[in-house]
């Protein structure tokens, strides 16, 4: 109201007689002033943000991004709020060159220790991802809304790792912890008000303590070497077993080839058996003697030696040379 | 005169424009005043109440009184690690952290000024607490929150050792004695205008002359697991190897068996068959006798045997009589 007043005065040239500098410097004074005015009434949202104004003091409303206008000279403030921003906090490890100042806290080694429901020792490190849900919130309910979602998330994370065994915190639990945690956090940020909302929690990198990572890994070779050796077990068992089985299989498919031939063999035999017996029977003794002859004669051109002996020299006998090639019988002149 | 009327508007504009700057002040939602005259507080301190908003422009006694803003948003404690013994003497570093808020700010600044003394009062307070509170609990109290929980075992790692993937059982848990610090803290801070909203352990860390201990049993846990792992291969192995020895003697056993029967068989039926066709008269039984031997001569007279032949053999007689002998067989 006295800038108004204040205007009119100046800007009355008819009341104004003296000086011309003066009314220069008048100008100069009121021209800057209204440069700052209009300069400082306006302002511009960045896409991932939006802005929580306040006149004098007060919470009037939150603007959309874009180039919005306020009143100057300190009578409305904009704050600034990136609430379409990831923002991620780091705990057992931090990557350098951060932006956000809670980002990484400046003791990893001491974060990363935890101890587990068991008792035991593991290094645990994660992520976890959040963002801003309500601007007004975040200004106004927590002073320092990163430091306090830092000590949170490690807090129950701490609580989460201390109900599980060492072995579900390093394998068969990680995704387990990481919704348990989460959803532990959203209610706890539900429950505070902060205007945060917690996105997500990774684990990264989950290991023994140093000490004990060798003992750790040589579990992982024992379990290897149990496979190895059973493998080369089974191995050696397909190895022979087939083998043995197409042998087995071998051998009595020669047995029934031997049997189909023993009977053949055999109906063949008394097939030609039968035969000859129908003949036989009709002259048995003269059949006989032909067979005999007729065999006689087969035979007797093979043998290698022959000794035909005079009945009456049976006596010779044991003085022969029955050594062959030396043999000279003395009835066997004919 | 229009100069002077001028000249006085200005003065009085300059005044007015003073004391207005001395008797407005703004309040932000994140802050609660109260007025002080001449240092001491007067009125209901403003915007103190979390559930009323009474930000924006104020107004109070110019030049007499001043405005004391203090912090209205939830306040974080964050103490050091200490390091304190449990009820079963393991000394452990215990981290934990707090937020509170200034719920009555003239007794807050009657009585602590500011923050930072606030501060060090908490770390007084909650520190003892805690300290008292670990004091009377095992430490697994402390580290485990939910009673009921069941892990869930790795059955290759647990198979036979059944410490392995077990939680200890707890009686209380962490978020009791959380609460338990909580209560025991509250009332000593309430005089000094501070509500203490929560108190939570955020981190517990064996100290380096348990961790060694910790370390051992843990490598010698494991060593145990991978002793069985090795044991459990090699008798696998075993018991395979036992199976394909086995396997293979029932094979080769069973082939053997079977060759024999198929033969046996053949052999009975194949003897049937003979007998049969040789039992059918006697003269089919004297005739195979004879033929039979005739066959044998065949197959057992070779080149490399001697015969020696007697001139009263049937074929021989021959060279000594023209006559037959009818009465005789052939024979050797």
């Amino acid at each position: 109201m006295n800038q108004s007043e204040f205007r009119q005065v100046v800007f009355d040239p008819s009341r104004f007689q003296g000086g011309k500098i003066f009314r220069y410097v008048v100008a100069f004074f009121v021209l800057i002033f209204l440069l700052i005015g209009i300069s400082s009434s306006f302002y511009t949202v960045s896409p991932e943000s939006e802005a929580v104004v306040q006149r004098f003091g007060k919470f009037t409303k939150v603007e959309p991004p874009g180039l919005h206008f306020k009143i100057p000279f300190g009578v409305d403030t904009a704050t600034l709020v990136p609430i379409r921003r990831q923002l991620k906090l780091e705990f057992g490890f931090s990557t350098p060159g951060s932006t956000n100042p809670d980002q990484s806290s400046s003791e990893p080694e001491l974060e990363r220790d935890m101890v587990t429901g068991d008792l035991n020792a593991a290094n645990v490190e994660w992520i976890v991802q959040y963002t801003i849900s309500d601007p007004k919130k975040y200004l106004f309910n927590v002073r320092e809304p990163g430091a306090t979602m830092r000590d949170l998330t490690e807090s129950v994370m701490c609580e989460v790792i201390g109900d599980r065994t060492v072995d579900e915190v390093l394998t068969i639990g990680r995704t387990e912890i990481e919704t348990e945690s989460l959803v532990r956090l959203q209610k706890i940020l539900t429950t505070l008000d902060m205007g945060i909302r917690a996105d997500q929690i990774q684990l990264k990198n989950v290991h023994p303590p140093g000490p004990v990572q060798r003992s750790f890994d040589d579990v992982n070779r024992a379990q290897q070497e149990r496979e190895q050796m059973i493998n080369e077990a089974n191995g050696q068992y397909n190895q022979i077993i087939p083998k043995a089985k197409g042998l087995a299989d071998q051998r009595i498919s020669g047995a029934e080839g031997y049997a189909v031939q023993r009977i053949n063999e055999a109906e063949g035999d008394v097939a030609r058996f039968k035969e000859l017996l129908v003949q036989y029977d009709k002259a048995p003794a003269i059949t006989k003697q032909r067979l005999y002859l007729e065999t006689m004669n087969e035979v007797l051109p093979q043998l290698g030696n022959k000794v035909i002996l005079d009945e009456d020299a049976k006596q010779f006998l044991p003085l022969m040379n029955l050594n062959p090639g030396a043999v000279v019988a003395p009835a066997s002149k004919r | 005169m229009k100069h002077l009327a001028l000249l006085i508007g200005l003065v009085a504009a300059f005044f007015a424009l003073i004391l207005f700057a001395s008797s407005a002040y703004t309040v932000s939602p994140n802050e609660q005043i109260f007025i002080t005259e001449f240092g001491k507080p007067v009125g209901h301190p403003i915007n103190a109440d979390p559930a009323v908003d009474e930000a924006g422009l104020h107004f109070k006694k110019p030049f007499v009184q001043s405005v004391n803003r203090i912090e209205k948003r939830i306040l974080e404690w964050d103490g050091p690690a200490t390091e304190m013994p449990t009820r079963d003497k393991l000394y452990i570093s215990v981290d934990n952290f707090a937020r509170w808020r200034i719920s009555d700010p003239k007794k807050y600044y009657e009585q602590l000024r500011d923050e930072r003394s606030a501060l060090s009062r908490l770390d007084d307070i909650i520190g003892s607490e805690t300290r008292n509170v670990i004091a009377s609990h095992d430490l697994i109290e402390v580290i485990r929150s939910q009673k009921d929980r069941k892990p869930v075992r790795d059955e290759n790692l647990a198979a036979n050792n059944s410490n392995l993937g077990v939680l200890p059982p707890i009686q209380y848990g962490r978020s009791v004695l959380d609460e338990q610090i909580l209560k025991a803290a509250q009332p000593k801070v309430r005089s000094w205008g501070i509500e203490l909203i929560d108190v939570r352990f955020k981190r517990i860390n064996y100290k380096p002359g348990v961790i060694e201990k910790i370390y051992s049993r843990m490598a010698s846990e494991r060593q145990q697991i991978a002793d069985r792992f090795r044991s459990e291969g090699s008798g696998e192995a075993a018991k395979i190897l036992g199976r394909k020895e086995r396997d293979l003697l029932s094979i080769q056993s069973e082939a053997y068996r079977k060759e024999q029967e198929i033969k046996g068989k053949a052999d009975a039926q194949a003897t049937g068959i003979y007998a049969s066709a040789y039992n059918s008269s006697p003269s089919a039984a004297d005739f195979y006798q004879f033929v039979k031997t005739l066959e044998t001569y065949k197959k057992s007279l070779t080149k490399d045997t001697t015969a020696i032949f007697t001139t009263d053999s049937d074929l021989f007689r021959l060279l000594k009589h023209i006559e037959p002998a009818k009465e005789k067989p052939a024979g050797q």
